[in-house]
């Protein structure tokens, strides 16, 4: 079931947490709304599922409008970041507690456990109680009392978020290959851009209450498109500066502004490279290259990361490099090179993302 | 024969080895806690205290009821003015406990699961009782349903008698034991959060469901603790209801009243041998208490591991 969200805006007392959002989630897609806390899409996941009201803007199912249609009506499943498993009830009664209030009876009731259970590996676990397992059992249990009535849609609150790492990855890949067998339409928050990137199919950025940018992982990564964006995804070198001649200075390498990017003549501008996307050389490399001394170099982990400053140490930037290419470079802490950037992406900077990244 | 011998890695002399400990564990103490003659003297000071104003007027109250014999103890008590204020007592428990029950449950729900405008004011209003003298409570019903108050001419146009009768004993005690339930909960259901109850709405729980499948089981230990201390002060109440009650033998005398005129008569023994009731109503709630207080303890912490 296709999910839109049109026109949703909700305050907490004078705190904005969601401005005018509209958002079609597709049918059977697995979609992330990702953004730091505080970017409302908790609370958009909250209204999606009826357990807040918004103050302005409508909710639709399909063509059924829902904004007023009460949570328990809405057919969905929804699993909560700390589990909210019932300590009273055994892991058995928990699944089965959806279906005992929708009037199932037991005689059907009875297998569809079981199947849940077998589909999230804890049979035999039945007549235990959530306080006896472990936080990834827990979470699965949860998983499966929200699917146990077959709901249209899935909603899931940080479901990784109280987990630890290795539990973490493992329950990523399993939710995956789950959505990847029944194609429910599928809304999960997180904070983690690595998670989003892994587990969904489109991915939904917020900050402050608004919509930054959709896409699929691959768009969004390649194409931010916006400062925040950039910034949000991962490390990057952030450089701060004012447009002269339709050109951002960084060091000693110049950088046309775009027009569509917003920049005027006179602005002041923020510019982004990814570490993974800056050359090293022994030889400068024209006039978009430049002059820096490597400080520290560090070979443990998939790629070489390299710590340099330009302009006499003004000027700190990180580099990561393949191993196979830092072989061929052989760089010590002190040897003085040539980076050049490979692409950097300025937007005017908003005063405030200035103030806050310096 | 083997014999073992263990060697340090860095060879250190025991003595070197005993001064370091010996350090630590100056440092510690120094570092953690107070001289230990100050120890001393607060445990004694707060022992001290305790005993004299706590546990001697306990054992007072017992030693005073048994000493002319159990034959006189048995007296007091099975007569008929003392067993009608105890029947009086129990039956306006009876009636003022599951009322605040109720509201108390009532007003804990919609405090801590619902935002909504004079929440401010309900929780001020509901510590109301606490703040007010017993004796004013019992007068506030005196200015409203006695003969002059303001339902008085209507009251009496009717022939309906609340005060100095039955009705006025039951408005009293429920007015001074309002908060103790819904304190309980409030606190309790405050720091246990809602996502259980929400969890259940999403799975396709009504309101009902909800409160009887998983709010009611979640939340019994700290009820059971409101509704225990509410029905030791609902027996216990002597101000507001003495005020109501216009005293009369036999009819409108709960059993603190009674304690109170066995006293005023010189009827020391008689008088003791009732308190002696109530003083063991008191410590059972209070052992009651104290379980219930280790349950709800444990609840909270595996709910939050």
């Amino acid at each position: 079931m296709q999910i839109s969200v049109r026109g949703v805006s909700k305050n907490f007392g004078a705190f904005r947490a969601l401005d005018n959002v509209s958002l079609d989630i597709p049918q059977g897609q697995l979609v992330a709304l990702l953004g730091p806390s505080g970017s409302g899409k908790t609370t958009l996941l909250r209204i999606i599922a009826g357990l807040e009201a918004p103050d302005e803007g409508r909710i639709f199912y399909g063509d059924q409008d829902v904004t007023n249609c009460s949570t328990r009506d809405r057919g969905i499943g929804f699993v909560f970041q700390h589990y909210a498993l019932f300590g009273h009830m055994t892991i058995f009664d928990n699944i089965a507690f959806g279906l005992r209030v929708r009037k199932w009876k037991n005689e059907q009731i009875r297998p569809r456990v079981l199947e849940l259970l077998r589909l999230i590996q804890l049979e035999g676990m039945e007549k235990r109680f959530p306080s006896q397992l472990s936080g990834g059992q827990r979470q699965r249990v949860a998983l499966a009392r929200a699917l146990a009535a077959q709901p249209q849609v899935m909603l899931l609150d940080e479901p990784f978020g109280a987990l630890d790492a290795k539990v973490r990855a493992d329950l990523r890949r399993w939710i995956r290959s789950l959505h990847d067998e029944i194609h429910m339409t599928s809304v999960f928050v997180t904070h983690d851009q690595e998670e989003a990137f892994e587990v969904a199919d489109f991915v939904v950025v917020m900050n402050r209450g608004k919509i930054e940018q959709m896409g699929t992982p691959d768009e969004v990564f390649a194409r931010p498109a916006s400062a925040f964006v950039t910034d949000f995804l991962g490390r990057v070198n952030v450089f701060h500066g004012r447009v002269q001649n339709g050109k951002a200075q960084i060091g000693e390498l110049e950088v046309s502004v775009e027009a569509e990017h917003g920049s005027v003549e006179g602005d002041t501008f923020t510019a982004y490279i990814r570490p993974h996307e800056v050359e090293i050389d022994r030889e400068p490399h024209g006039p978009e290259s430049m002059q820096a001394a490597v400080s520290r170099v560090n070979r443990t982990g998939s790629t070489v990361k390299v710590a340099l400053f330009a302009q006499d140490g003004q000027l700190p930037i990180d580099v990561e490099l393949p191993h196979e290419r830092e072989a061929t470079l052989n760089l010590r802490a002190g040897d003085i090179v040539w980076v050049y950037p490979r692409q950097v992406r300025v937007f005017a900077a908003p005063t405030a993302s200035v103030e806050s990244s310096s | 024969m083997k014999t073992l011998v263990v060697t340090s890695p860095v060879p250190v002399s025991p003595t070197q080895s005993q001064a370091t400990t010996r350090d630590a564990k100056r440092a510690a103490t120094r570092a953690t806690s107070e001289p230990r003659l100050l120890q001393w003297f607060l445990i004694a000071l707060a022992v001290g205290t305790m005993g004299l104003i706590l546990v001697v007027p306990l054992f007072v109250v017992f030693s005073e009821a048994f000493s002319k014999g159990l034959e006189l103890y048995k007296a007091s008590i099975v007569n008929a003015e003392a067993m009608s204020a105890i029947k009086l007592t129990l039956l306006v428990a009876f009636v003022a406990v599951p009322i605040n029950t109720v509201f108390g449950v009532a007003a804990a729900w919609a405090i801590t699961r619902f935002q909504f405008k004079g929440k401010g004011a309900l929780i001020t209003l509901i510590d109301l009782p606490f703040a007010v003298s017993p004796v004013i409570s019992g007068l506030i019903f005196v200015l409203m349903f006695g003969r002059r108050g303001i339902f008085g001419p209507f009251l009496q146009a009717h022939d309906w008698k609340i005060i100095f009768a039955l009705p006025g004993i039951i408005l009293a005690t429920l007015f001074v034991t309002f908060p103790f339930v819904a304190r309980q909960l409030i606190a309790f259901m405050e720091s246990q959060g809602a996502e259980e109850e929400e969890a259940a709405v999403t799975l396709g729980a009504n309101g009902f469901q909800t409160f009887w499948r998983i709010t009611l089981p979640n939340i019994k230990w700290a009820l059971l603790t409101g509704i225990i201390l509410c029905n030791a002060r609902a027996m216990g109440e002597f101000g507001a209801v003495s005020v109501v009650s216009g005293h009369v033998r036999g009819q409108t005398n709960t059993i603190p009243l009674q304690v109170e005129i066995l006293y005023n008569e010189y009827q020391y023994t008689a008088s003791f041998a009732v308190a002696s009731l109530l003083t063991f109503l008191g410590l059972i709630t209070l052992g009651i208490k104290t379980a219930l207080e280790w349950k709800t303890a444990r609840q909270l912490k595996e709910g939050q591991t």
